[in-house]
């Protein structure tokens, strides 16, 4: 890998421009498609729950949030992954770009989940153990995107934060045992973790395929955004160094 | 191996030296414990409830205040460099400085959480696994600040960002140690599992923490 | 022992900072590097030190009692910008520190007889070569803080005697150094060049040395 030389580099994500210029609009109709039949299905076609009654369709935006949490951050941790053993030069556009996403689905995650729990719990915050391990995800979220921006060095920011997001998929298991074990020890179960119930898991089966393939168009479409962001920067630089040349040139023609 | 023991004794002779560290660290301790009781009211039964918790988080903090240091000094008078040209890796190199961290200043603030306990009214049967949990958490604490401490170096913004990519990290320990604490409370005995679980916890922090330090140092001494 | 670096290619983030270099340094051979700020001197040495990935290209050093598994770096002592010592330490406890912290080298091995005598002698007699080299035997019990900036840079390259090491990289060694410091360098050279050692050095100054090789490191050509 060490041999791979600029121009090879450079190939591979230009055939990722061409492909995923040719898969993206496809993939987000069928997004969008899904995505309307999902909410159809959730909002018209389940019945209210008799317990919970219409706040159980808070669930259908909850757990395909929660869901994509999780998948982002593993995303994240495989893309780290090989950025530092296989320096594959799209990984870390992948993580630099899933990053924010996955921020922003945790946060509705949370948000969805503190506004299911006030008619339930009659208040906004319960410190669940989903929802605590939920946050703490966030948390990590945070510190990877906080991490990133605390370099000028693109490149070694991008290394950094792929130590931290692998460091943080190890201790991840750790954190969601000890939430769990603590919560058991304060709390009595909630009910947010309460079996589902036949009718409500086909459209939460709906819902929680279009969030992946909606999330998939636009880390698709975050993906190129920050590959022509990084060819202007490149084309930038080149300028300067042509100008630098220029002016050197005509200096030492002049003298 | 004497590489090792020649890095261990000379951090800990610095530390001594330098003092301040521990000093600061121990100084913030005592405040933070101290101001809690304000905020909250003189309520001897809260604080006494509260307490475990009180003394873990506010030591943690204390701890992870002190890490930042961890590797800057190194750095900055290119010590960190000519380390990295020895025979011994930059993992056990990152092993011997979390571990004199945590003998000047994990140690100290460990044997000063018994004392601020008498001003939180902590039941005086706990004194005992609350030494002993600190004792066998605060390696977690070392060993896993030494990633932030790393990844943070040469960061623009050092402190508050170690923060926030290291408490996070620091969950578990915190959960499993005052857990223990209040197993210890609760009379019923059952603390033996936390520790167990505690002591796990810190050991695979010895493990995970000098291998992503030492990835994060080669990165940024490039 | 003979360093050669075959078609080496170092870039620094998107820019290519050394393009196909290659050279050899046999013992007892001293290279200055030569050129403008900024063409990769720094570079070359960081390169060399193994800091620094290199995209293609080979770094070797070999030689009699030299494991060709080992990188590089680890048979070399490096002075860069920085000095590498603590200001709450004396002038003795950071020699003796980075003393003991390398203390297992053995390095030259067999080559020559002084080297073998070097190797076995202890600590105490290498410290003591290292302070009279660099005339700082009067200050052994100062804190390096206390040192004006020539005397910290003189301690920074004392580090170089007290463990063997066959490759020296001095990047701008000079820098705060008077000219009878600047003498006294030399001769550390000189003596380890005699012993079969090699140095590389980027250096404005020139250190009065004999058998030294020059190398211009030239702008990276720009394509418009």
């Amino acid at each position: 890998m060490n041999t791979q030389s600029i121009t090879q580099k450079l190939a591979n994500p230009t055939r990722f421009m061409s492909l995923s210029g040719a898969i993206l609009p496809w993939l987000s109709v069928l997004a969008a498609l899904v995505l309307t039949y999902g909410l159809y299905l959730s909002f018209f076609e389940s019945p209210p729950d008799y317990q919970q009654g219409e706040t159980v369709r808070i669930m259908f935006i909850h757990v395909p949030s929660a869901w994509l949490a999780t998948m982002v951050y593993a995303l994240i941790a495989i893309s780290s992954f090989g950025l530092l053993v296989f320096r594959h030069p799209l990984a870390d556009v992948s993580a630099k770009a899933a990053a924010p996403l996955g921020a922003a689905f945790t946060f509705l995650a949370l948000v969805t989940g503190s506004m299911w729990g006030k008619p339930m719990w009659g208040t906004y915050w319960v410190w669940d153990a989903r929802l605590t391990s939920v946050l703490i995800l966030f948390f990590l979220y945070l510190g990877l995107i906080a991490l990133r921006s605390s370099f000028e060095d693109e490149t070694l920011a991008a290394k950094l934060t792929a130590i931290l997001a692998l460091v943080g998929v190890a201790i991840l298991p750790v954190i969601k045992f000890s939430v769990e074990w603590w919560n058991t020890l304060h709390q009595p179960s909630t009910g947010l973790t309460s079996s589902v119930h036949l009718d409500i898991r086909i459209p939460l089966l709906v819902m929680a395929l279009a969030f992946t393939l909606m999330f998939f168009a636009m880390h698709l479409k975050a993906m190129r955004n920050e590959i022509m962001r990084r060819r202007i920067k490149a084309m930038q630089r080149a300028r300067v160094d042509r100008v630098g040349a220029s002016s050197v040139a005509s200096a030492e023609s002049s003298s | 191996m004497s590489a090792f023991w020649t890095l261990l004794k000379r951090d800990l002779l610095l530390a001594m030296r330098e003092g301040s560290a521990v000093g600061t660290a121990l100084g913030f301790y005592l405040i933070v414990v101290a101001l809690l009781p304000l905020g909250l009211g003189p309520d001897l039964n809260l604080l006494s409830r509260i307490a475990p918790g009180i003394l873990w988080i506010a030591l943690l903090l204390a701890a992870l205040l002190s890490l930042g240091r961890l590797f800057e000094a190194d750095d900055e008078d290119g010590s960190l460099e000519v380390m990295a040209l020895g025979e011994m890796p930059l993992e056990i190199v990152a092993v011997a400085k979390a571990l004199a961290h945590w003998l000047s200043t994990g140690i100290p603030l460990v044997l000063a959480a018994p004392v601020l306990a008498i001003l939180l009214n902590l039941d005086i049967n706990a004194y005992g696994v609350l030494v002993l949990s600190l004792l066998i958490g605060t390696p977690a604490i070392s060993f896993l600040g030494l990633i932030g401490a790393a990844l943070t170096l040469r960061a623009k913004k050092g402190g508050l960002l170690l923060a926030l990519l290291v408490l996070p990290l620091y969950v578990p320990t915190l959960i499993f140690g005052i857990s223990a604490i209040n197993a210890a409370l609760s009379g019923f005995g059952g603390f033996y599992a936390s520790l167990m679980i505690l002591g796990a916890i810190s050991m695979g922090a010895v493990v995970l923490g000098p291998i992503a330090s030492a990835a994060a140092l080669r990165f940024q001494m490039q | 022992m003979l360093l050669t670096v075959k078609s080496l290619v170092v870039d620094r983030g998107d820019r290519r900072i050394i393009d196909d270099l290659s050279f050899s340094l046999r013992a007892g051979e001293t290279l200055t590097l030569l050129g403008p700020n900024g063409v990769g001197k720094t570079t070359l040495i960081r390169a060399l030190a193994g800091f620094l990935a290199h995209q293609s290209g080979e770094i070797l050093l070999e030689g009699p009692g030299l494991d060709e598994e080992k990188p590089v770096g680890e048979s070399c002592h490096y002075v860069g910008h920085a000095n590498g010592m603590k200001s709450s330490l004396t002038v003795i406890e950071n020699l003796s520190f980075w003393s003991h912290y390398f203390g297992s080298e053995r390095r030259l091995g067999k080559e020559t007889n002084t080297c073998d005598d070097e190797n076995t002698q202890p600590f105490e007699q290498s410290l003591r070569v290292a302070l009279e080299q660099f005339d700082l035997f009067e200050l052994a019990d100062i804190p390096a803080g206390y040192l004006s900036a020539g005397q910290k840079r003189r301690l920074g390259l004392a580090r170089l005697l007290v463990s063997k090491r066959p490759l020296w990289l001095l990047d701008e060694p000079t820098v705060s150094l008077d000219q009878a410091s600047v003498m006294l360098l030399g001769e550390a050279v000189k003596a380890h060049v005699a012993g079969g050692g090699l140095v590389v050095a980027a250096t404005h100054i020139p250190l009065g040395l004999e058998n030294t090789r020059e190398l211009l490191l030239a702008s990276r050509s720009v394509v418009a």
